[in-house]
């Protein structure tokens, strides 16, 4: 799948990525010369072991960090040489995160907290308010609107977190262990969740996890390990 | 506006904690309206007419007295237009503790030297007219209900009659109004002739004098001409702006203007370390939500603004709180029964507190919100 090919008009083209932490006088290599093509309309797993990358790259799609080297292409947009302001800019438009942690401000109610990425549109209120609504709708989360996070089970929760990733129709749904947290039930419910909004609304989703149940659901898997993509797991 | 109830519902995240930092902002603008009430009656009368008078008083000592006659002696010195003198009275109406000043002066000259004493024409007559006539402001007016046509009798702790009485009697021939908002309008004026005729000691001596300078004259100049005029006689003279001469009377009770600055920095010194104190823990508590606002989209600027706007939301808050509350203690008045006679907040004190407010609401989020600004999301999101 992941041919050099020419550009061909996928969602996600990712080339020859490398990313280099550096810790104190150590260099961490991360990625090394990866390539990475996700059509639009995938729902894409990605998998590996813990400390192997995986958010790394994730982050580099979602426009959060810069790689050390390669391109990052969005829509046919190269974002790995905007600045950070323009990144910022750039992320609202089009993308959505689900984290495992942190999804939600505990001050604000579930409805406030899908309104945030809103807030930095043109939207009038009214138009923000039926939005969010849809979006609460689309996570079957309507009837909790008004209840404040510590008030919501943690499926619950994360739904809200999703409502809100999806809330302003964003290009790409980036998810990183949006089940890492949650029982086998809650998590497969969000599992569902994000599999119908893939397949009935044709979002493109990349979800990073360790659990193998919950790359089942995907479209596709593939394996992060020693800096690098795989098909299939390398043990 | 839209962020509103964001900024909002962080301030409202830990409210014990939000509501201890806001009191105590709102204490620190109260003391601060008190403390400018008190400097404002310290230090009122000096600012418009002032600036053209200067106080000529004795070398040694305010109580020291000045012969009658350097009045023509002053105004034949370049610069200065004109020259009356007054006396220190130390009367007491009823009960000492209901403290206001009564001075015999000219009252031609005096009313000329000080245009900000507004009386009626008809009133000015009658106090020419009637030697033991005095004319008394609106403030010591109404609180003794003293009338046109009073007598009032005044117990003065100085002087005494030829009698040997200390006990003297005025007849109220005019209530005077201020010009201005800081004239004073509690004393007493009377008459220096009748005075002098009637008092036992210090014939043809006076307090001090007030000399108006000449438009085109200096008047740091003119001062010095005038104590060079009388160096070396036996009744040497120190000259001082108006102002200058109001503080030195102040600083008979102490330097309180400056003990109140002192106790205002102290003050805002600790609010800043309080407010300063509450808004970066609260940035840093939550360091992953900031994190996540950044993922979503919320640019460097817009973090940088909703911390800041917190940090001045509450200042801001607590600085209204304070003045307004200060604005409504000291509208009644003087509270020391008479020492303070230009007791209020003034406007412009008002407005340097709001504007300190947000000096302080900035200063206090700046490094928080560079802190949440210069935050790198992919770190954030990390920790848990
Ligand atoms: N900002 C950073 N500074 C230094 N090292 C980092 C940083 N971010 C990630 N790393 C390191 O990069 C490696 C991959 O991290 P990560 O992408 O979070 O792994 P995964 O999500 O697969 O568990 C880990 O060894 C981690 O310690
Ligand atoms: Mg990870």
């Amino acid at each position: 799948m992941s041919e050099q090919a020419t550009g061909n008009g996928a969602l996600v083209d990712i080339r020859g990525v490398e990313k280099v932490f550096r810790r104190g006088a150590e260099d961490i290599q991360v990625l090394k010369d990866l390539n990475l093509e996700v059509p639009a309309g995938e729902f894409l797993a990605l998998m590996g072991p813990s400390g192997s990358g995986k958010s790394t790259l994730l982050n580099l799609i979602g426009g959060l960090d810069h790689p050390t080297r390669g391109t990052v292409s969005i829509a046919g947009e190269r974002i790995d040489q905007l600045s950070d302001h323009r990144l910022a800019a750039w992320r609202a438009r089009h993308v959505g995160f689900v984290f495992q942690l942190y999804n939600l401000l505990p001050v604000l109610t579930a409805e406030r907290n899908v309104e945030l990425p809103l807030l930095l549109t043109h939207l009038s209120k009214a138009e923000r308010r039926a939005h969010v609504a849809t979006a609460l709708a689309a996570v079957g989360l309507e009837h909790r609107a008004k209840h404040y996070p510590r008030q919501l089970s943690g499926g619950e929760q994360q739904r809200a977190g999703i409502a809100r990733g999806i809330v302003t129709d964003p290009t790409l749904l980036l998810c990183d262990e949006p089940t890492g947290d949650l029982d086998r039930k809650a998590g497969d419910e969000i599992l569902g969740l994000l599999q119908a909004l893939n397949r009935e609304h044709g979002k493109t989703i990349i979800m990073v996890t360790h659990d193998p149940h919950a790359s089942a659901r995907a479209s596709r898997t593939v394996y992060l390990n020693k800096g690098q993509l795989t098909r299939e797991p390398n043990d | 506006m839209k962020f509103l109830h964001l900024i909002w519902a962080n301030l409202r995240r830990k409210k014990t904690r939000t509501v201890l930092t806001l009191l105590s902002i709102v204490v620190a603008f109260v003391l601060y309206g008190f403390l400018s009430a008190i400097k404002q009656a310290l230090t009122g009368g000096v600012s418009l007419e002032g600036a053209n008078r200067l106080i000529v008083r004795h070398k040694v000592s305010i109580i020291q007295l000045l012969p009658e006659s350097y009045k023509q002696r002053m105004e034949k010195i370049p610069g200065v237009a004109s020259a009356t003198h007054q006396t220190w009275f130390g009367g007491i109406y009823q009960d000492p503790k209901k403290f206001f000043m009564q001075n015999p002066v000219v009252p031609e000259e005096f009313l000329k030297m000080h245009p900000e004493i507004i009386l009626a024409p008809e009133q000015r007559q009658a106090w020419l007219t009637t030697r033991t006539g005095a004319i008394v402001g609106r403030k010591t007016a109404e609180r003794f209900e003293w009338k046109i046509g009073d007598k009032v009798p005044i117990q003065s702790s100085i002087w005494s009659k030829k009698d040997g009485s200390y006990l003297w009697e005025f007849d109220i021939v005019g209530i005077f109004e201020g010009r201005d908002k800081n004239t004073d309008t509690t004393p007493m004026f009377f008459r220096y002739d009748f005075f002098d005729e009637a008092r036992r000691g210090g014939t043809g001596q006076v307090g001090w004098y007030t000399v108006r300078v000449q438009d085109t004259a200096r008047p740091a100049e003119v001062a010095k001409l005038v104590d060079a005029e009388f160096e070396n006689s036996s009744y040497e003279t120190k000259t001082e702006a108006e102002g200058a001469f109001v503080q030195a009377w102040a600083k008979q009770i102490g330097d309180i203007a400056l003990i109140t600055a002192s106790i205002l920095g102290a003050v805002f010194f600790t609010i800043l370390l309080v407010t300063g104190n509450t808004i970066s823990q609260s940035v840093r508590e939550r360091t992953g939500e900031l994190g996540l606002l950044k993922a979503i989209g919320f640019t460097n600027a817009q973090m940088l603004a909703l911390v800041l706007a917190e940090s001045c939301l509450l200042a801001v808050l607590g600085g209204v709180l304070g003045l307004g509350a200060a604005w409504l203690l000291t509208s009644h008045g003087d509270p020391t029964g008479g020492m303070l006679p230009l007791y209020f907040f003034p406007a412009r004190d008002v407005l340097a507190g709001l504007a300190m407010s947000v000096a302080l609401g900035l200063v206090t989020g700046l490094f928080p919100a560079l802190q949440a600004m210069r935050l790198r999301v992919a770190d954030s999101l990390r920790r848990i």
